[in-house]
């Protein structure tokens, strides 16, 4: 069953289309990376599923309207806007208080559980918190919500690497099971490479591509071609290719990779570097989200 | 932590997906009227600070302020009119109201014109929106805090204020060799706080268009609330004067803002200011600001919904 479905989504901002008609359908049980340049439209897809923007186009979350039925939406869904916006002048404790207050699907012992792990204090205030301590708080509360779709936009932008592991680390351990999908956008997508089950790319408010990692593999590959085989590996039609040390390193779309095997070693690329062949093409500026 | 945690969850099915069951509203405006409270101490702390300044200033003084406020009182007792005694000993005390309404009311002004503000100043609307609470119910619970809870903790706050001075007052008399009970039976206390009770209900209702109008702002506008909730009316009164050269709008406004006295009790047949409420109910006024009040919370809750983070 698919957990979002949209299909001619749109949305503009006066004059600025940010979303151009997105047909798009994730499964039940997915870790979706949402990848594209900045502004190429990923926060306003997420804020689209969220209810908290209006669209055009038909958009299906979890059975349901986001825009009409927001509040019952959001008892089925979690979201990690980034960081920074957790209340400052609220305490530990406070937070917890509220979010069992409000929310039926809410397991206090878990968070308690979860902060119990961690050196946050009951007393504190969100603004006494350093930045990841505030996050370990935000996980904690989203952790213990029984949601079936949990989506993350930026939720480590900021952290040192240390906090962006454990991060994803207890998302996978403690949190996800195969009847949750989430969704999650950053920029350091190789730290969570390994643990997507599909990729989508967005840009300039268009979907490029969507396509899962059981695919990615047969679908892409990557040469570092010998310099003397590069008019010869180009006739192959690579759909990117970049310098790096001096080698041609070439990026092939469905291609058998015998076929390729004399022009150079072969790999599966990874999603950063595909990321730059099929986002970055036109506008070399945007290559930095993946670096 | 993990195994455990995986013989909680339910497996994936394909049913349909059923929506949890909601938490009835009241209590979702209950845990968010709350959080105001926790984000705004100044609800409780404004009048409560006014009125603790007010008794210490008594205490310091107890001496002068027991001739001051007292001095008829002791004379009062005396006096065979009972009406004429409890107007004597009653005026000095009501007074004391004075201080605390103003000060919940600059609170009510200040905390409306920030409450939908500051969570798109600092972007924690993400996170409130992250939670199954409606624009509606959070739109409300910022509503009932000028309108229930700051008058329902200035009442409170008063009654307690005006307690502790008619104690300290006892014990002052007391310890001047004179009857500790005197006060206590000559001030009709239970009718001055029926009386301070309705002027606090009427200031809410006469306010409510006001209330709801900076929430609107504070909801609406990117910076300067301030300006955007005062400059507006003002320049509708000047282009109303410059070009029909007539006030109207400016008698409203200041209808408004002080009209709640004049409406709300009756000055006329008696010498103090006695509740009438059948003339405030058969104010116009009245029930025009709460049809406004709730147009603008309709919009307000709109703005809620479709206003992004500044």
């Amino acid at each position: 069953m698919a957990c979002i479905r949209a299909s001619g989504l749109r949305k503009t901002f006066g004059g600025t289309v940010a979303l151009d008609g997105i047909d798009l359908s994730i499964g039940e049980g997915r870790i979706v990376g949402l990848i594209g340049p900045n502004g190429a439209g990923k926060s306003t897809l997420l804020n689209a599923v969220l209810g908290l923007t209006s669209y055009d186009g038909t958009l299906d979350v979890l059975g349901r309207d986001p825009w009409r039925e927001r509040e019952s939406l959001m008892r089925d869904v979690c979201f990690i806007a980034d960081v920074a916006v957790m209340p400052r002048w609220m305490r530990v404790s406070q937070a917890l208080d509220f979010v069992a207050g409000i929310h039926p699907r809410f397991d206090r012992a878990k968070a308690e559980a979860f902060l119990a792990k961690t050196t946050i204090k009951r007393k504190s205030r969100v603004k006494e918190l350093s930045k990841g301590m505030v996050t370990q708080l935000h996980l904690a509360l989203v952790m213990a919500i029984d949601a079936k779709l949990l989506v993350l936009d930026e939720p480590t932008l900021g952290l040192d690497i240390l906090f962006r592991k454990q991060f994803y680390d207890s998302l996978l351990n403690d949190y996800f099971n195969g009847g949750r999908t989430i969704v999650v956008t950053t920029h350091q997508v190789e730290e969570i490479e390994h643990v997507l089950t599909d990729v989508v790319f967005i840009d300039r408010g268009r979907l490029v591509l969507s396509c899962g990692m059981e695919d990615f593999e047969s679908r892409y590959t990557e040469v570092v071609v010998h310099p003397e085989h590069l008019v010869a590996a180009r006739a192959f039609g690579p759909i990117g290719e970049r310098t790096t040390f001096g080698r041609t390193v070439m990026l092939f779309e469905r291609i058998d990779r015998s076929l390729l095997a004399p022009r150079g070693a072969s790999r599966t690329p990874s999603i950063a570097d595909l990321s730059v062949a099929v986002l970055g093409r036109d506008t070399p500026s945007d290559l930095l989200l993946a670096v | 932590m993990s195994a455990a945690t995986e013989t909680l969850i339910e497996p994936s099915s394909s049913a349909p997906v059923t929506s949890t069951a909601a938490y009835p509203t009241t209590r979702l405006l209950y845990w968010s009227v709350r959080r105001e409270l926790w984000e705004n101490r100044s609800i409780y702390l404004g009048p409560l600070i006014v009125a603790g300044v007010m008794l210490i200033g008594f205490v310091l003084g107890a001496r002068r302020h027991v001739r001051f406020f007292f001095q008829d009182a002791i004379r009062a007792i005396d006096l065979l009119d009972p009406a004429q005694r409890a107007e004597m000993l009653t005026k000095p005390l009501s007074l004391t109201a004075i201080p605390i309404v103003i000060a919940a009311s600059l609170v009510a002004l200040f905390y409306c014109l920030d409450a939908l503000h500051g969570e798109r100043r600092d972007r924690s609307i993400l996170f409130w929106k992250s939670l199954p609470v409606s624009d509606f119910v959070t739109v409300l619970s910022k509503v009932l805090v000028p309108l229930v809870v700051l008058p329902a903790v200035t009442c409170l706050t008063i009654i307690g204020l005006q307690l502790l001075l008619v104690f300290v007052g006892s014990l002052v008399l007391l310890t001047g060799g004179l009857d500790g009970t005197a006060l206590w039976t000559g001030l009709p206390l239970l009718q001055l706080w029926i009386t301070m009770i309705y002027g606090i209900v009427v200031l809410a209702l006469w306010y409510a268009p006001i209330y709801l109008w900076l929430l609107l702002v504070s909801g609406w506008a990117k910076r300067s609330t301030f300006l955007w909730a005062v400059l507006p009316p003002l320049a509708l009164c000047l282009i109303e004067r410059i070009a029909f050269d007539t006030t109207v709008l400016w008698k409203l406004l200041l209808d408004r803002l002080d009209g709640f006295m004049h409406h709300g009790f009756d000055f006329e047949r008696h010498r103090d200011a006695t509740p009438d409420p059948l003339a405030l109910f058969a104010t116009p006024g009245l029930w025009i600001g709460l049809v406004v009040a709730i147009g603008l919370f309709a919009a307000t809750v709109w703005f809620r919904r479709y206003r992004q983070p500044i």
